[in-house]
């Protein structure tokens, strides 16, 4: 088995490396690929949108369908992780710690009853001590990572950073959260139903767009009709059409990072995690 | 010899990107554990991604942000923007999503992954052979 393979793969890349010889050099400014359709986008697009960051201008407006099919892709994901795992009737024996004290009180998993007060807080099974320095120095960080996150969305037009980079970087704060102190804590902050709601919004926030345009009497996504209803510049237009874009793609890129954090961790359980 | 060199030389992305992708292949196909197909899988993305990225790149150029675009910098005159000056933003574009998209799917195959295990306690292709072939 393991030789076909090697003879599979050998004989596979010698193919790919003889056809390298009809590739064009690396960097070689005059290749097919920065031809022809990549120079209108260099030269015209500044003109025809005013975005300064051409990768955002060619994801949010030129190919803007693409772009809302690739967010539906992700909440698709995020939504069959959620169906696959999810498994809230599962019941295991559940443990409570009195604070103050350090006793620790085990339930059956049949019973239902729960410890009164707040000086019992419930704890995982294979339980490890908080550790200070983690928790503090997580605490002190998780503000700045999501500024910098909500930064990197709302700068995507003039600088590196979009809805997909800020996305992830916020749905890793909320993950950073889940590690550092436990799943039970990010998910008390960000609750499963917040997340499912965040996930759908993103796509619906994208698609409300390209309809509100087409309402206004453009086509899907043309964002230049979008200057009937905001009051702004009509140079500006078309970048304040794909800040909204990409906000929904932040929104929904950074729940479906969590749900699918949260679901993998836990077996679909929602109670402990790594 | 040096002939060949020079041919390797000018298209050593490329070289690298097929061994990587190989790397990734010979993982999807031989190795037993699920887990480390999908390792596989995602090392031959990222060899796709990789080509991509390397087809935009032009000797002599920068990112493709458009410098000075709203005034700015020297003032007077209108922006006068080259082709060369600025790396092909296509590529990009196709592998920023993808790269996101590759990570959700890798959820679901993990999701998938954990399922497997919870109906036969095992990741190992020939020991679910096994126990598929018994029922």
């Amino acid at each position: 088995m393991k030789k076909t393979a090697l003879l599979i793969v050998c004989l596979c890349g010698g193919l790919l490396l003889s056809a390298t010889a009809d590739f064009p050099d690396w960097g070689y400014p005059s290749s097919p690929a920065s031809t022809h359709l990549s120079n209108h986008y260099i030269e015209k697009s500044m003109e025809e949108t005013n975005v300064p960051n051409l990768v955002t201008a060619v994801l949010a407006d030129y190919r803007g369908f693409d772009t809302m099919f690739e967010t539906a892709v992700v909440f698709c994901a995020g939504l069959a992780c959620l169906l696959l795992l999810r498994n809230s009737n599962h019941k295991k024996d559940r443990f409570y710690r009195h604070v103050p004290t350090g006793v620790i009180l085990r339930f059956n998993k049949n019973s239902t009853r729960e410890p009164g007060g707040r000086e019992f807080e419930n704890m995982d099974a294979h339980w490890v001590p908080d550790d200070l320095i983690i928790m503090t120095v997580c605490r002190i960080l998780i503000p700045f990572i999501q500024i910098y996150a909500l930064y990197v969305v709302a700068h995507g037009d003039f600088s590196p950073g979009g809805g997909f980079q800020g996305g992830v970087i916020f749905g890793s704060s909320l993950i950073l959260l889940a590690i550092s102190y436990n799943l039970r804590t990010a998910l008390k902050r960000t609750t499963e139903k917040v997340l499912g709601i965040f996930s759908a919004v993103g796509v619906l926030l994208y698609v409300g767009i390209g309809l509100l345009c087409m309402v206004l009497g453009g086509n899907f996504l043309d964002y230049g009709k979008l200057v009937k209803v905001l009051p702004v510049d009509p140079g500006h237009i078309r970048a304040l059409g794909m800040l909204g874009v990409e906000i929904g793609v932040g929104i929904t890129v950074m729940a479906v990072m969590v749900v699918i954090y949260v679901n993998l961790a836990s077996k679909g359980q929602h109670d402990e995690g790594l | 010899m040096t002939d060949f060199f020079i041919v390797v030389m000018a298209k050593y992305n490329y070289w690298l990107y097929i061994i990587l992708m190989m790397i990734g292949l010979y993982a999807m196909i031989a190795k037993n554990n699920l887990m480390k197909k999908l390792v596989g899988m995602n090392i031959f993305q990222t060899a796709i991604i990789l080509f991509y990225i390397s087809i935009g790149y032009k000797i002599d150029a920068t990112i493709p942000i458009i410098e000075n675009a709203h005034g700015g910098g020297h003032g007077a005159g209108p922006l006068v923007i080259h082709a060369a000056d600025y790396i092909n933003p296509l590529p990009h574009v196709l592998m920023l999503t993808a790269i996101v998209v590759s990570v959700a799917t890798f959820g679901v195959a993990m999701a998938l992954a954990i399922k497997v295990y919870q109906r036969y306690q095992t990741l190992e292709e020939d020991e679910l052979r096994m126990h598929i072939r018994e029922k």
